[in-house]
């Protein structure tokens, strides 16, 4: 860029030596500012807006949205926070990247982990004995997993850790991590995964898995119970306590001992969770006046996985570097049908990961990181959501054949992944209530009409550009169980027609409603009109959607009101069962039906559990919650899916969801990006992005040409509006007093 | 001066109580402490012990206002109010909702707030007084009336549209500058003409209007008339007679703003995402971060007492006749 200035710098003054004077100054001044411009930019476009990052091959550059609130695997459970802590810590377990359905790998493990069972004496017994009463999974890890390089693992010459000090004095000097001279690393020992998993039932860290875990691991509630809790000064060992469940055999092996049975349990193994935690770590964040300077596990994770986080500035970027400690770590070399001519598999065998660096930029304002996206200054659209609301009609294009990329970024070579949430948006009634709930004969049909009424394919044509599928059933696409075609149609609300589900008239929704006792949408006994209530957060439904609901429901003659509130307080409108209809979602820990199919279980209901149970519709079906209770503890096979079946069937007879949906996300990423599959459970996919950093920077300097007349413009303007000042002001400091007269 | 200085401080006192009471109350009449907790915990999986344990471990376990359990003082001193608030004073924020030092963050994000809004700030000032000499020199003339129109035009347009669109213009279709982001290194200048540009442009309509008022006034009284019967050049008058005779209104909008500058600005610092403090209260409410918005929100009120004593200073230095006494 500055040779192409100089070098048309000489022609522009020769062409301009007969211009008049002033638009000789203006182009002076103009190429004066662009050359400062140009100077401190050096080659790099006027824009780039990431000029303290070197331009090589494997910086991988991103944004993010939101601020992460906890970086601590026993804390985060936002998909905004795994996103780093997923590329840092490795927990037992992974996910195939390519392999659908989803497909649990071993990671951490040298196989998968050997499941026993025992009686309560804790001899073995066989799966299905009833004198079953815990299930233990052993462990073993692989002999290459190190830490990345700390300074908690720094030593000093006598082999005691270098960083210990005894008062915030001594260690005030040190600001961020980066800012310790020394570090060290060590493998990660069998022992590292029971401290992490000590530091779940820590009550001072507050970890959201301690009540939900305590139910399963043995002896997770009375060690919660022995530890001191808040407020505690200074470090606890937490190997200085026992937890019944959990031992550590050798080095390289553990065993996790759980009450009963969960056979969902090696799902949770793949959770950042369940990674590894160095006591030396944690002792070295509680040096005194550490955690006055943010220097704590929360905001420097310390992992074994392939990136490590060199920089932590929530308020700007973070930055994650590859970690040279990294085990032996391969791409995949089979995936699903399609992967290869997709190109999925064009890295296949090449040692993970791909990428040097990775920086997030904190960028919250759509305009902003939609524009750098299409400047080729972040390499995707998104990292948690696709592309910004409101600009559908800037990126996509849609047709009878589905969801395109606009044609001008299609020329750009730009790339689409599209993917079906494992997640499911719902209305869902409450069955508690006098109106609505029940189950009699009436209120199914009552319900049903309402389903019926409830034209979802409208809905998310007109309020998600289409970005979505009704969901017949609990359990979305991708997930065991799920049945597509006629097979899964909710048969009270579609019939199938020409080979797929067509949506029953309103006619029989009417004629429901008479049988329900309210023709007309009136009630037969009171003649008054059928009202329902719809609980929404004040912020997710605006005035165009509230008129279209009212309008879908007016034409079976139900009036709606809409009783909008915050976040806190619908939910405990939820809690206490103070709903008709409310609106919520639930997106999938893990990919298994019991994850979802759990939403209808009686157990679950906040009013019976009393506690913050995911049934808020306070579905009570003793025929289902038996049937979950058995298909819970089932492996996957036939017998399985047919519970699933009975269970999903009882659910559509039941009419227990108003509606549902399973959203679509449509993530564009730049041509020089590879590997875009999304997976949908698991974050931990940064390994696998590659980048062609060349092609890049020669893009993006082609796309970011700068339009220099505007810069003429503005001063030229600028002189117009003080030229005749001056003037003015010259031709009033000669003026006479009095003119015209002598 | 001194006795004043000190007794305008002491009445500070009870004003910071005040603000610290009414967002204590704001805050808590539309949130309970369990809603804090479950908005930092997640939605998922969320125990009454879990809630339990997180409030105890960050201080929202106790009665909001008044503990009865509690013997003696402890009825008030044992509160969430009094414990929460009692630091403040001494200028110890403590930490957020999740775990974060304030006074660090606050301490790291003053800097680029600052390094925004200082030329705005100054820039800012220097054009408005200008163009407002400059239109007050042809005052009753078609370009004083064309200026005054334009300033109205200024005025009425909203600031989010000089936001936005000069990022569409400037960034996204010139690509003369990135649309936003922040260093703090070298290439820091980089980052801040597009916000500077579209804080000054933005302002131009209502501070030119309000100085030009200013002026005019003092440029029609009798010493003006005298100056210029003395022979006195149109730019002496402006600068010299006229400019200094209208500082006590202008400080009085001005200096009060000063101390506060460092808590920048909440929408440029959003847009440009500039991680100044502005952003961080943005960021705090939206994530109902009580312990960030209670900070700020009392930092704010301590700047902006010191700002109104200093404009009172400012006026024993622009008026001599003008004593604090």
């Amino acid at each position: 860029m500055l040779a192409q200035f100089i070098s048309t710098a000489p022609r522009m003054t020769a062409a301009q030596t007969n211009q008049p004077r002033l638009a000789r100054i203006v182009n002076r001044l103009c190429l004066a500012v662009l050359f400062y411009l140009l100077v401190a930019c050096g080659d790099a476009p006027l824009n780039n807006p990431h000029p303290h990052h070197p331009e090589d091959a494997m910086v991988y550059q991103s944004f993010m949205q939101s601020i992460p609130k906890h970086l601590d695997p026993a804390q985060s459970w936002a998909v905004n926070e795994a996103i780093y802590i997923s590329q840092i810590y490795e927990p037992p377990l992974g996910y195939h990247f390519l392999k659908r359905p989803f497909e649990l790998i071993p990671t951490a493990l040298e196989s998968m982990p050997e499941i026993s069972y025992l009686d309560a004496d804790g001899n073995a017994v066989v799966e299905d004995d009833e004198a079953l009463a815990f299930t233990r999974y052993t462990l073993r890890l692989r002999d290459d997993l190190l830490y990345q390089p700390h300074p908690a693992f720094a030593l000093d010459k006598a082999g005691q850790p270098l960083y210990l000090f005894k008062t915030a004095q001594e260690g005030r000097r040190y600001r961020q991590i980066p800012d310790f001279p020394e570090t060290g690393y060590r493998p990660v020992y069998a022992n590292d995964y029971v401290y992490g998993i000590k530091r779940l039932a820590d009550p001072v860290i507050a970890s959201p898995m301690l009540g939900f875990m305590s139910q399963y691991i043995q002896g997770m509630t009375e060690f919660s119970a022995m530890l001191p809790g808040p407020p505690r000064k200074g470090w606890l060992n937490l190997d200085d306590f026992h937890m019944e469940g959990l031992e550590v055999l050798d080095d390289r092996t553990l065993t996790i001992t759980l009450n009963g049975r969960y056979p969902q349990f090696p799902f949770w193994l793949a959770m950042h969770f369940f990674s590894p935690i160095a006591p030396e770590v944690d002792r070295f964040y509680h040096n005194p006046g550490f955690v006055d300077r943010n220097l704590t596990l929360d905001w420097w994770p310390v992992g074994s996985g392939p990136f490590m986080m060199v920089e932590n500035n929530p308020n700007k970027e973070i930055v994650l570097e590859r970690n040279p400690n990294y085990r032996e770590d391969f791409f995949p070399e089979e995936g699903e049908p399609g992967d290869q001519e997709a190109g999925y598999l064009d890295d296949a065998g090449k040692r993970l990961p791909f990428l040097d660096r990775a920086v997030f930029t904190l960028e919250k304002q759509p305009l902003s990181y939609w524009t750098k996206f299409l400047q080729g200054y972040f390499d995707r659209s998104g990292e948690t959501q696709g592309y910004p609301l409101g600009l559908f009609d800037q990126a996509f294009t849609v047709s009878p054949d589905g969801v395109s990329v606009d044609s001008e970024l299609a020329d750009r070579g730009l790339t689409m992944s599209p993917s079906v949430e494992p997640s499911v948006f719902y209305y869902g009634f409450n069955m508690l209530d006098p109106v609505l709930g029940g189950y009699t004969e009436e209120r199914r049909k009552l319900r049903q009409a309402l389903q019926i009424a409830f034209p979802t394919e409208e809905y998310l044509s007109i309020f998600y550009e289409g970005n979505g599928i009704v969901a017949q059933s609990p359990i979305p696409p991708g997930i065991p169980g799920h049945l597509q075609g006629k097979a899964g149609m909710n048969p009270y609300v579609y019939d199938w027609v020409d080979g797929e589900p067509k949506r029953k008239s309103l006619e029989i929704a009417k004629q429901l409603l008479v049988e329900a006792g309210y023709p007309n949408g009136r009630d037969a006994r009171t003649g008054e009109p059928l009202k329902i209530f719809l609980d929404v957060q004040s912020q997710a439904v605006n005035n165009t959607r509230k008129r279209w609901i009212e309008r879908v429901f007016s034409e079976v003659g139900v009036q709606v009101e809409f009783r909008p509130a915050d976040f806190n307080r619908t939910r405990e409108k939820m809690l206490t069962g103070n709903s008709q209809i409310y609106s919520a979602a639930w997106g999938a820990d893990y990919p298994d039906p019991e994850n979802f199919l759990f939403l209808l279980y009686g157990p679950e209901s906040p009013l019976i559990c009393k506690c913050d149970g995911a049934n808020y519709s306070n579905y009570e079906n003793e025929e289902y919650d038996a049937l979950f209770r058995r298909m819970r503890v089932l492996p996957s096979g036939p017998e399985r899916d047919a519970l699933i079946d009975q269970m999903v069937q009882l659910y559509q007879r039941d009419a227990v969801w108003l509606y549902a949906f399973n959203p679509k996300r449509i993530f564009l990423n730049n041509p020089w990006v590879f590997n875009n599959k999304r997976h949908g459970i698991s974050n931990a996919t940064l390994k696998y992005t590659r980048i062609d950093g060349q092609q890049r920077d020669k893009l993006r300097t082609r796309w970011n040409e700068p339009t220099i007349w505007p810069l003429h413009v503005a001063l030229i303007l600028l002189i117009a509006l003080i030229a005749p000042g001056v003037v003015a002001y010259r031709r009033r400091r000669s003026a006479t007093a009095r003119q015209g007269r002598v | 001066m001194l006795a004043y200085i000190v007794r305008r401080l002491f009445y500070a006192v009870p004003i910071l109580i005040g603000v610290n009471l009414l967002t204590f109350i704001l805050f808590f009449v539309v949130n309970s402490p369990d809603d804090m907790a479950i908005s930092q915990l997640g939605a998922k999986h969320v125990t009454p012990e879990i809630v339990q344990a997180w409030k105890q471990k960050n201080g929202y376990d106790l009665p909001l206002f008044f503990n009865a359990d509690a013997g003696g003082s402890g009825a008030f001193t044992e509160t969430i109010f009094f414990t929460k608030s009692v630091r403040l004073f001494a200028l110890d924020f403590g930490r957020s909702e999740s775990g974060r030092d304030i006074s660090a963050d606050v301490s790291n994000r003053m800097w680029p707030s600052l390094a925004v809004a200082i030329p705005n700030f100054v820039i800012g000032i220097w054009v408005n007084i200008c163009v407002a000499l400059l239109v007050v020199m042809f005052h009753g003339t078609r370009l004083d009336r064309w200026a005054v129109a334009l300033f109205v035009g200024l005025m009425s347009i909203s600031y989010l549209f000089y936001i936005i669109g000069g990022q569409y213009l400037v960034a996204r279709v010139w690509k003369l500058v990135p649309i936003s982001g922040f260093s703090g290194d070298e290439h820091i200048w980089k980052f801040l003409i597009l916000p500077i540009l579209v804080g000054v442009v933005s302002g131009i309509g209502s501070g030119a209007r309000w100085y030009r008022t200013l002026f005019l006034e003092e440029a029609s009284q009798e010493y003006v008339r005298t100056a210029r019967a003395k022979g006195a050049g149109e730019l002496r008058i402006l600068f010299r007679h006229i400019l200094p005779n209208a500082l006590i209104p202008i400080l009085t909008g001005i200096v009060v703003v000063i101390p506060a500058l460092f808590m920048g600005g909440l929408l440029i610092e959003s847009f440009f995402s500039i991680p100044g403090l502005g952003s961080y209260m943005l960021d705090a409410i939206q994530s109902q971060d009580f312990a960030i918005v209670r900070s700020m929100v009392f930092l704010g009120s301590i700047l902006y007492i010191i700002g109104l004593i200093l404009t009172d200073i400012s006026y024993t230095w622009a008026d001599p006749r003008v004593r604090l006494e």
